[in-house]
Protein backbone atom coordinates (compact mmCIF):
# COMPACT_ATOMS: atom_id res chain seq x y z
CA UNK A 1 0.00 0.00 0.00
CA UNK A 2 2.64 2.40 0.88
CA UNK A 3 4.36 2.79 -2.91
CA UNK A 4 0.66 3.71 -3.88
CA UNK A 5 0.81 6.56 -0.75
CA UNK A 6 3.78 7.63 -1.98
CA UNK A 7 2.61 7.76 -5.63
CA UNK A 8 -0.09 9.87 -4.90
CA UNK A 9 1.36 12.45 -2.55
CA UNK A 10 4.43 13.29 -5.18
CA UNK A 11 1.90 13.62 -8.25
CA UNK A 12 -0.35 15.78 -6.10
CA UNK A 13 2.50 18.27 -4.98
CA UNK A 14 3.89 18.36 -8.80
CA UNK A 15 0.03 18.43 -10.32
CA UNK A 16 -0.13 21.63 -7.88
CA UNK A 17 2.98 23.00 -8.96
CA UNK A 18 2.48 22.31 -12.65
CA UNK A 19 -0.60 24.59 -12.37
CA UNK A 20 0.67 27.32 -10.74
CA UNK A 21 3.85 27.18 -12.80
CA UNK A 22 1.70 27.29 -15.83
CA UNK A 23 -0.40 29.68 -14.35
CA UNK A 24 2.19 31.83 -13.64
CA UNK A 25 3.55 31.78 -17.25
CA UNK A 26 0.10 32.68 -18.63
CA UNK A 27 0.07 35.89 -16.81
CA UNK A 28 3.84 36.84 -17.95
CA UNK A 29 3.56 35.74 -21.39
CA UNK A 30 0.21 38.03 -21.76
CA UNK A 31 2.86 40.96 -20.55
CA UNK A 32 5.76 40.08 -22.06
CA UNK A 33 3.42 39.74 -25.08
CA UNK A 34 1.73 43.19 -24.74
CA UNK A 35 5.75 44.52 -23.87
CA UNK A 36 7.38 42.75 -26.95
CA UNK A 37 4.43 44.50 -29.14
CA UNK A 38 4.73 47.86 -27.73
CA UNK A 39 8.96 47.76 -28.65
CA UNK A 40 7.85 46.61 -32.15
CA UNK A 41 5.68 49.36 -32.81
CA UNK A 42 8.05 51.54 -31.08
CA UNK A 43 5.46 52.43 -27.92
CA UNK A 44 5.88 51.90 -24.06
CA UNK A 45 3.84 49.13 -23.10
CA UNK A 46 1.85 48.78 -20.02
CA UNK A 47 4.63 50.73 -17.52
CA UNK A 48 2.64 51.80 -14.77
CA UNK A 49 1.74 49.19 -12.36
CA UNK A 50 4.68 48.26 -10.94
CA UNK A 51 8.31 48.36 -11.68
CA UNK A 52 8.26 48.11 -15.61
CA UNK A 53 5.01 47.10 -15.98
CA UNK A 54 5.52 43.90 -13.97
CA UNK A 55 2.47 43.78 -11.91
CA UNK A 56 0.05 44.22 -14.85
CA UNK A 57 -0.92 40.42 -14.71
CA UNK A 58 -2.27 40.37 -11.23
CA UNK A 59 -4.13 43.97 -12.21
CA UNK A 60 -5.85 42.07 -14.95
CA UNK A 61 -6.44 39.45 -13.32
CA UNK A 62 -7.99 41.44 -9.96
CA UNK A 63 -10.07 43.45 -12.97
CA UNK A 64 -11.23 40.64 -14.45
CA UNK A 65 -12.54 39.09 -11.12
CA UNK A 66 -14.34 41.95 -10.27
CA UNK A 67 -16.31 42.14 -14.00
CA UNK A 68 -19.90 40.91 -14.32
CA UNK A 69 -20.42 37.60 -15.73
CA UNK A 70 -23.64 37.92 -18.70
CA UNK A 71 -24.85 34.94 -20.22
CA UNK A 72 -27.12 36.01 -23.12
CA UNK A 73 -30.65 35.28 -23.39
CA UNK A 74 -31.03 32.17 -25.82
CA UNK A 75 -27.55 30.81 -24.54
CA UNK A 76 -27.60 26.93 -23.53
CA UNK A 77 -26.80 28.00 -20.02
CA UNK A 78 -25.18 24.52 -19.61
CA UNK A 79 -23.47 24.49 -22.55
CA UNK A 80 -21.92 27.64 -22.30
CA UNK A 81 -21.09 27.42 -18.43
CA UNK A 82 -19.14 24.30 -19.33
CA UNK A 83 -17.07 25.24 -21.75
CA UNK A 84 -14.65 27.60 -20.99
CA UNK A 85 -13.88 24.91 -18.24
CA UNK A 86 -13.56 22.35 -21.22
CA UNK A 87 -10.91 24.43 -23.12
CA UNK A 88 -9.11 25.07 -20.10
CA UNK A 89 -8.65 21.46 -18.87
CA UNK A 90 -6.74 19.77 -21.88
CA UNK A 91 -4.34 22.91 -22.50
CA UNK A 92 -3.11 22.09 -18.55
CA UNK A 93 -2.83 18.02 -18.86
CA UNK A 94 -1.62 17.94 -22.25
CA UNK A 95 1.96 19.21 -20.38
CA UNK A 96 1.66 16.09 -18.30
CA UNK A 97 4.05 13.89 -20.25
CA UNK A 98 6.18 16.42 -21.19
CA UNK A 99 9.30 16.18 -19.35
CA UNK A 100 10.78 18.96 -18.20
CA UNK A 101 14.05 18.20 -16.73
CA UNK A 102 16.30 14.55 -16.03
CA UNK A 103 15.50 12.32 -12.96
CA UNK A 104 16.74 13.93 -9.73
CA UNK A 105 17.51 12.90 -6.07
CA UNK A 106 15.80 14.38 -3.79
CA UNK A 107 14.72 13.44 0.04
CA UNK A 108 16.36 10.13 -0.65
CA UNK A 109 13.77 9.69 -3.44
CA UNK A 110 14.35 9.32 -7.40
CA UNK A 111 12.14 12.33 -8.83
CA UNK A 112 11.23 12.59 -12.15
CA UNK A 113 10.93 16.12 -13.28
CA UNK A 114 7.11 15.91 -15.14
CA UNK A 115 4.02 14.51 -14.48
CA UNK A 116 4.24 10.87 -15.49
CA UNK A 117 6.29 9.50 -18.62
CA UNK A 118 3.88 6.99 -20.32
CA UNK A 119 5.51 4.72 -23.41
CA UNK A 120 2.26 6.12 -25.54
CA UNK A 121 3.07 9.77 -24.95
CA UNK A 122 2.94 11.02 -28.59
CA UNK A 123 -0.35 9.20 -28.67
CA UNK A 124 -1.46 10.76 -25.48
CA UNK A 125 -0.53 14.53 -26.91
CA UNK A 126 -2.31 13.81 -29.95
CA UNK A 127 -5.21 12.65 -28.45
CA UNK A 128 -5.45 15.56 -25.77
CA UNK A 129 -5.12 18.02 -28.76
CA UNK A 130 -8.06 16.26 -29.86
CA UNK A 131 -10.60 16.91 -27.02
CA UNK A 132 -9.78 20.72 -26.99
CA UNK A 133 -11.54 21.36 -30.10
CA UNK A 134 -14.80 20.31 -28.20
CA UNK A 135 -14.80 23.13 -25.69
CA UNK A 136 -14.67 25.65 -28.81
CA UNK A 137 -17.36 24.32 -30.73
CA UNK A 138 -19.61 23.97 -27.80
CA UNK A 139 -18.62 28.16 -27.09
CA UNK A 140 -19.55 29.05 -30.37
CA UNK A 141 -22.50 26.83 -30.48
CA UNK A 142 -24.18 27.66 -26.97
CA UNK A 143 -23.83 31.80 -27.15
CA UNK A 144 -26.56 31.66 -29.31
CA UNK A 145 -24.37 34.36 -31.32
CA UNK A 146 -23.73 34.27 -35.10
CA UNK A 147 -20.18 35.90 -34.41
CA UNK A 148 -19.59 32.62 -32.02
CA UNK A 149 -21.46 30.10 -34.67
CA UNK A 150 -19.12 31.06 -37.23
CA UNK A 151 -16.00 31.44 -35.16
CA UNK A 152 -16.83 28.14 -33.53
CA UNK A 153 -17.08 26.26 -37.11
CA UNK A 154 -13.83 28.23 -38.08
CA UNK A 155 -11.97 27.02 -35.37
CA UNK A 156 -12.86 23.49 -35.77
CA UNK A 157 -12.89 23.30 -39.31
CA UNK A 158 -8.80 24.71 -38.92
CA UNK A 159 -7.74 22.69 -35.93
CA UNK A 160 -8.62 19.34 -37.27
CA UNK A 161 -7.75 20.30 -40.59
CA UNK A 162 -4.14 20.91 -39.30
CA UNK A 163 -4.52 18.20 -36.61
CA UNK A 164 -3.40 15.76 -39.88
CA UNK A 165 -0.35 17.54 -40.74
CA UNK A 166 0.66 17.86 -37.12
CA UNK A 167 0.41 13.53 -36.46
CA UNK A 168 2.43 13.64 -39.19
CA UNK A 169 4.99 15.62 -38.68
CA UNK A 170 5.74 13.97 -34.67
CA UNK A 171 6.55 10.61 -37.13
CA UNK A 172 9.76 11.88 -38.22
CA UNK A 173 11.40 11.83 -34.70
CA UNK A 174 8.88 8.53 -33.56
CA UNK A 175 11.00 6.23 -36.23
CA UNK A 176 14.18 7.66 -35.52
CA UNK A 177 14.21 7.24 -31.60
CA UNK A 178 11.91 3.88 -32.19
CA UNK A 179 9.42 4.67 -29.02
CA UNK A 180 6.63 6.76 -28.65
CA UNK A 181 7.95 8.32 -24.83
CA UNK A 182 9.02 11.76 -24.70
CA UNK A 183 11.63 10.67 -22.28
CA UNK A 184 12.82 8.02 -24.58
CA UNK A 185 13.24 10.58 -27.90
CA UNK A 186 15.42 13.31 -25.27
CA UNK A 187 17.90 9.97 -24.69
CA UNK A 188 17.34 8.86 -28.19
CA UNK A 189 18.78 12.27 -28.96
CA UNK A 190 21.64 12.77 -26.54
CA UNK A 191 22.74 9.63 -28.27
CA UNK A 192 22.59 11.17 -31.42
CA UNK A 193 21.95 14.88 -32.15
CA UNK A 194 19.04 17.22 -32.00
CA UNK A 195 16.08 16.29 -34.47
CA UNK A 196 15.72 19.63 -36.07
CA UNK A 197 19.23 18.79 -37.82
CA UNK A 198 17.31 15.15 -39.12
CA UNK A 199 13.63 16.80 -39.38
CA UNK A 200 14.03 20.70 -40.59
CA UNK A 201 10.81 19.89 -42.68
CA UNK A 202 9.34 17.99 -39.39
CA UNK A 203 9.85 20.28 -37.23
CA UNK A 204 8.99 23.60 -39.83
CA UNK A 205 5.76 21.60 -40.62
CA UNK A 206 4.92 20.96 -36.28
CA UNK A 207 5.79 24.58 -35.76
CA UNK A 208 3.20 25.82 -38.47
CA UNK A 209 0.51 23.29 -37.27
CA UNK A 210 1.01 24.12 -34.16
CA UNK A 211 0.45 27.85 -34.58
CA UNK A 212 -2.87 27.31 -36.57
CA UNK A 213 -4.13 24.20 -33.74
CA UNK A 214 -3.82 27.16 -30.99
CA UNK A 215 -4.94 29.95 -33.57
CA UNK A 216 -2.58 32.28 -33.41
CA UNK A 217 -1.37 34.84 -35.89
CA UNK A 218 -1.36 34.07 -38.96
CA UNK A 219 -3.73 31.79 -38.64
CA UNK A 220 -5.95 33.19 -36.22
CA UNK A 221 -9.12 33.37 -38.46
CA UNK A 222 -11.31 32.09 -35.64
CA UNK A 223 -10.97 35.27 -33.65
CA UNK A 224 -10.18 37.71 -36.46
CA UNK A 225 -11.35 41.32 -34.43
CA UNK A 226 -12.19 43.01 -37.46
CA UNK A 227 -14.38 41.29 -38.69
CA UNK A 228 -15.82 38.82 -35.64
CA UNK A 229 -15.14 40.53 -32.81
CA UNK A 230 -14.14 37.77 -31.03
CA UNK A 231 -15.09 34.77 -32.69
CA UNK A 232 -16.08 31.71 -30.41
CA UNK A 233 -15.84 34.19 -27.15
CA UNK A 234 -17.77 37.18 -28.39
CA UNK A 235 -20.18 36.71 -25.47
CA UNK A 236 -17.96 35.87 -22.73
CA UNK A 237 -16.79 37.99 -20.14
CA UNK A 238 -15.00 38.00 -16.76
CA UNK A 239 -13.51 35.03 -15.32
CA UNK A 240 -14.83 32.78 -17.94
CA UNK A 241 -13.87 35.32 -20.83
CA UNK A 242 -10.33 34.49 -18.82
CA UNK A 243 -10.50 31.08 -19.21
CA UNK A 244 -10.49 30.68 -22.72
CA UNK A 245 -7.22 33.66 -22.47
CA UNK A 246 -5.38 30.98 -20.36
CA UNK A 247 -6.93 27.99 -22.11
CA UNK A 248 -5.00 29.58 -25.18
CA UNK A 249 -2.03 30.86 -24.00
CA UNK A 250 -1.16 27.51 -21.91
CA UNK A 251 -2.23 25.80 -25.48
CA UNK A 252 0.69 28.07 -26.85
CA UNK A 253 3.04 27.26 -23.84
CA UNK A 254 2.48 23.24 -24.31
CA UNK A 255 3.05 23.70 -28.09
CA UNK A 256 6.58 25.24 -27.70
CA UNK A 257 7.52 22.40 -24.57
CA UNK A 258 6.62 19.70 -27.11
CA UNK A 259 8.05 21.11 -30.47
CA UNK A 260 11.57 21.33 -27.57
CA UNK A 261 10.60 17.89 -26.19
CA UNK A 262 10.96 16.49 -29.75
CA UNK A 263 13.01 18.48 -32.15
CA UNK A 264 15.59 20.97 -29.53
CA UNK A 265 16.50 17.91 -27.24
CA UNK A 266 14.39 18.91 -24.48
CA UNK A 267 16.23 19.61 -21.26
CA UNK A 268 19.76 18.40 -22.76
CA UNK A 269 22.17 20.91 -22.75
CA UNK A 270 26.43 21.48 -21.66
CA UNK A 271 26.86 19.94 -17.79
CA UNK A 272 23.21 17.90 -17.62
CA UNK A 273 24.56 15.17 -16.74
CA UNK A 274 26.68 16.33 -13.87
CA UNK A 275 23.97 18.54 -12.84
CA UNK A 276 20.52 17.45 -13.73
CA UNK A 277 18.97 20.50 -11.71
CA UNK A 278 20.59 22.60 -14.90
CA UNK A 279 18.00 20.73 -17.49
CA UNK A 280 14.97 22.60 -15.83
CA UNK A 281 17.22 26.08 -17.09
CA UNK A 282 17.76 24.47 -20.55
CA UNK A 283 13.81 23.47 -21.05
CA UNK A 284 13.25 26.97 -20.18
CA UNK A 285 15.43 29.14 -22.19
CA UNK A 286 14.34 26.70 -25.45
CA UNK A 287 10.85 27.10 -24.82
CA UNK A 288 11.13 30.65 -24.21
CA UNK A 289 13.10 31.05 -27.46
CA UNK A 290 10.02 29.32 -29.07
CA UNK A 291 7.43 31.46 -27.55
CA UNK A 292 9.08 34.83 -28.62
CA UNK A 293 9.55 33.33 -32.16
CA UNK A 294 5.55 32.80 -32.40
CA UNK A 295 4.36 36.08 -30.77
CA UNK A 296 7.59 38.25 -33.25
CA UNK A 297 5.31 35.67 -36.36
CA UNK A 298 2.06 37.30 -34.87
CA UNK A 299 4.08 41.35 -34.85
CA UNK A 300 5.22 40.71 -38.32
CA UNK A 301 2.38 38.81 -40.37
CA UNK A 302 -0.83 39.37 -42.13
CA UNK A 303 -3.76 37.40 -41.22
CA UNK A 304 -4.34 34.94 -44.11
CA UNK A 305 -7.26 34.38 -45.84
CA UNK A 306 -9.95 31.68 -44.85
CA UNK A 307 -9.41 30.00 -48.24
CA UNK A 308 -5.46 30.12 -48.95
CA UNK A 309 -5.46 28.93 -44.52
CA UNK A 310 -7.59 25.76 -45.66
CA UNK A 311 -5.24 25.67 -48.73
CA UNK A 312 -2.30 25.64 -46.81
CA UNK A 313 -3.10 22.94 -44.44
CA UNK A 314 -4.61 20.40 -47.06
CA UNK A 315 -2.31 21.36 -50.48
CA UNK A 316 0.69 22.15 -49.04
CA UNK A 317 1.40 21.00 -45.22
CA UNK A 318 0.10 17.38 -45.98
CA UNK A 319 1.56 16.53 -48.88
CA UNK A 320 5.26 18.23 -47.47
CA UNK A 321 4.30 16.21 -43.95
CA UNK A 322 3.46 12.64 -45.87
CA UNK A 323 6.64 13.06 -48.14
CA UNK A 324 8.43 13.66 -44.84
CA UNK A 325 7.51 10.10 -43.65
CA UNK A 326 8.44 8.52 -46.67
CA UNK A 327 11.83 9.60 -47.37
CA UNK A 328 12.78 9.85 -43.33
CA UNK A 329 11.27 5.88 -43.13
CA UNK A 330 13.26 5.07 -46.52
CA UNK A 331 16.39 6.49 -45.66
CA UNK A 332 16.32 4.72 -42.27
CA UNK A 333 15.72 1.52 -43.37
CA UNK A 334 18.22 1.69 -46.23
CA UNK A 335 20.61 3.61 -44.58
CA UNK A 336 19.91 1.88 -41.06
CA UNK B 1 2.40 -6.29 -11.81
CA UNK B 2 0.76 -5.02 -14.80
CA UNK B 3 -1.28 -3.25 -12.72
CA UNK B 4 0.98 -1.49 -10.77
CA UNK B 5 2.84 -0.21 -13.43
CA UNK B 6 -0.04 1.31 -15.08
CA UNK B 7 -1.15 3.21 -11.47
CA UNK B 8 2.37 4.63 -11.55
CA UNK B 9 2.37 5.98 -15.28
CA UNK B 10 -1.37 6.66 -14.75
CA UNK B 11 -2.95 7.76 -11.27
CA UNK B 12 -0.99 11.06 -11.35
CA UNK B 13 -2.45 12.07 -14.46
CA UNK B 14 -5.77 11.61 -13.52
CA UNK B 15 -4.47 13.55 -9.92
CA UNK B 16 -3.52 16.43 -12.62
CA UNK B 17 -6.60 16.22 -14.44
CA UNK B 18 -8.66 16.75 -11.00
CA UNK B 19 -6.42 19.26 -10.02
CA UNK B 20 -6.80 21.44 -13.38
CA UNK B 21 -10.57 20.66 -13.17
CA UNK B 22 -10.94 22.06 -9.53
CA UNK B 23 -8.71 24.79 -10.76
CA UNK B 24 -10.99 25.85 -13.35
CA UNK B 25 -14.34 25.24 -11.46
CA UNK B 26 -12.74 27.40 -8.54
CA UNK B 27 -12.02 30.48 -11.08
CA UNK B 28 -15.24 30.51 -12.37
CA UNK B 29 -16.78 30.26 -9.22
CA UNK B 30 -14.73 33.25 -7.61
CA UNK B 31 -15.79 35.40 -10.59
CA UNK B 32 -19.32 34.07 -9.39
CA UNK B 33 -18.94 35.34 -5.85
CA UNK B 34 -17.23 38.67 -6.73
CA UNK B 35 -18.37 40.01 -10.10
CA UNK B 36 -21.91 42.39 -9.99
CA UNK B 37 -25.06 41.04 -11.82
CA UNK B 38 -27.44 44.15 -13.53
CA UNK B 39 -29.34 42.03 -16.04
CA UNK B 40 -31.27 43.99 -18.52
CA UNK B 41 -33.78 42.80 -21.20
CA UNK B 42 -31.64 45.04 -24.07
CA UNK B 43 -28.14 44.07 -22.48
CA UNK B 44 -28.76 40.52 -22.68
CA UNK B 45 -29.07 40.63 -26.67
CA UNK B 46 -26.82 38.84 -28.62
CA UNK B 47 -24.21 41.13 -29.73
CA UNK B 48 -24.01 42.08 -33.04
CA UNK B 49 -21.79 45.60 -33.32
CA UNK B 50 -25.04 47.49 -32.28
CA UNK B 51 -27.92 45.90 -34.47
CA UNK B 52 -31.32 44.13 -33.31
CA UNK B 53 -30.25 40.50 -34.26
CA UNK B 54 -32.38 39.13 -37.14
CA UNK B 55 -33.97 35.51 -36.58
CA UNK B 56 -32.21 32.69 -34.46
CA UNK B 57 -28.12 32.43 -34.54
CA UNK B 58 -28.47 28.94 -34.76
CA UNK B 59 -29.17 28.41 -38.28
CA UNK B 60 -27.60 26.32 -41.64
CA UNK B 61 -23.98 26.26 -42.47
CA UNK B 62 -21.93 25.61 -45.36
CA UNK B 63 -21.74 21.66 -46.03
CA UNK B 64 -17.85 22.52 -46.46
CA UNK B 65 -17.87 22.14 -42.83
CA UNK B 66 -19.03 18.13 -42.82
CA UNK B 67 -16.79 17.83 -45.94
CA UNK B 68 -13.44 18.86 -43.79
CA UNK B 69 -14.74 16.98 -40.74
CA UNK B 70 -15.47 13.49 -42.91
CA UNK B 71 -12.16 13.95 -44.76
CA UNK B 72 -10.52 14.65 -41.57
CA UNK B 73 -11.60 11.29 -39.95
CA UNK B 74 -10.22 9.38 -43.25
CA UNK B 75 -6.88 10.60 -42.54
CA UNK B 76 -6.11 11.16 -39.10
CA UNK B 77 -6.85 7.43 -39.08
CA UNK B 78 -4.29 7.07 -41.23
CA UNK B 79 -1.92 9.18 -38.69
CA UNK B 80 -3.33 6.23 -36.37
CA UNK B 81 -1.90 3.49 -38.35
CA UNK B 82 1.33 5.07 -39.05
CA UNK B 83 2.39 6.00 -35.34
CA UNK B 84 2.88 1.79 -34.41
CA UNK B 85 4.51 1.37 -37.76
CA UNK B 86 6.71 4.06 -37.04
CA UNK B 87 7.67 2.82 -33.45
CA UNK B 88 9.05 -0.58 -35.00
CA UNK B 89 9.98 0.22 -38.59
CA UNK B 90 13.52 -0.79 -37.56
CA UNK B 91 12.88 -4.14 -36.49
CA UNK B 92 10.64 -4.18 -39.03
CA UNK B 93 12.96 -3.66 -41.77
CA UNK B 94 12.37 -3.62 -45.52
CA UNK B 95 9.20 -5.73 -45.26
CA UNK B 96 7.60 -3.32 -43.08
CA UNK B 97 8.75 -0.06 -45.55
CA UNK B 98 7.27 -1.33 -48.44
CA UNK B 99 4.15 -2.62 -47.01
CA UNK B 100 3.77 1.29 -45.25
CA UNK B 101 4.30 2.42 -48.93
CA UNK B 102 1.52 0.13 -50.61
CA UNK B 103 -0.45 1.41 -47.65
CA UNK B 104 0.31 5.48 -48.76
CA UNK B 105 0.22 4.68 -51.92
CA UNK B 106 -3.52 3.66 -51.76
CA UNK B 107 -3.91 6.57 -49.68
CA UNK B 108 -2.44 8.92 -52.02
CA UNK B 109 -4.86 7.78 -54.59
CA UNK B 110 -7.47 8.61 -52.24
CA UNK B 111 -6.24 12.31 -51.72
CA UNK B 112 -5.51 12.93 -55.10
CA UNK B 113 -9.14 12.00 -56.06
CA UNK B 114 -10.50 14.60 -53.25
CA UNK B 115 -8.57 16.76 -54.90
CA UNK B 116 -9.39 16.78 -58.13
CA UNK B 117 -13.05 16.48 -57.28
CA UNK B 118 -12.36 19.90 -55.71
CA UNK B 119 -13.31 18.76 -52.09
CA UNK B 120 -10.25 20.77 -50.46
CA UNK B 121 -11.73 24.06 -52.22
CA UNK B 122 -13.02 26.62 -50.32
CA UNK B 123 -15.57 29.06 -52.34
Amino acid sequence: MSPVIGIVIEAIIKSALMVFVLATAFAYLTLAERKIAAFVQVRKGPNRVGPWGLMQPAADGIKLLFKEEMVPAGADKVLFFLAPILTMIPAMVIMAVVPIGPDVELFGRSIRLGISDLNVGMLYILSVASVAVYGIVLAGWSSANKYSLLGGLRASAQMISYEIALGLSIIGPIILAGTMSLQGIITAQQQSTWYVLWQPVGALVFFLAGLAEVNRAPFDMPEAEQELTAGYFTEYSGMKFSLFFMGEYIKMVAVCAIATTLFLGGYLGPYVEQLPWLGILYFTIKTTALLFLMIWIRLTLPRLRYDQLMAFGWKVLLPLALANVVVTATATVLLG
Amino acid sequence: MLLQELLRDYLPIAILLFVATGMAFAMVALGHLFGPRRDGKAKLMPYESGMTPIGSAVRRMPVRYYLIAVLFVLFDIEVIFLLPWAVVLRKLGLFGLIEMLVFVTILLVGYIYVWKKGALEWE
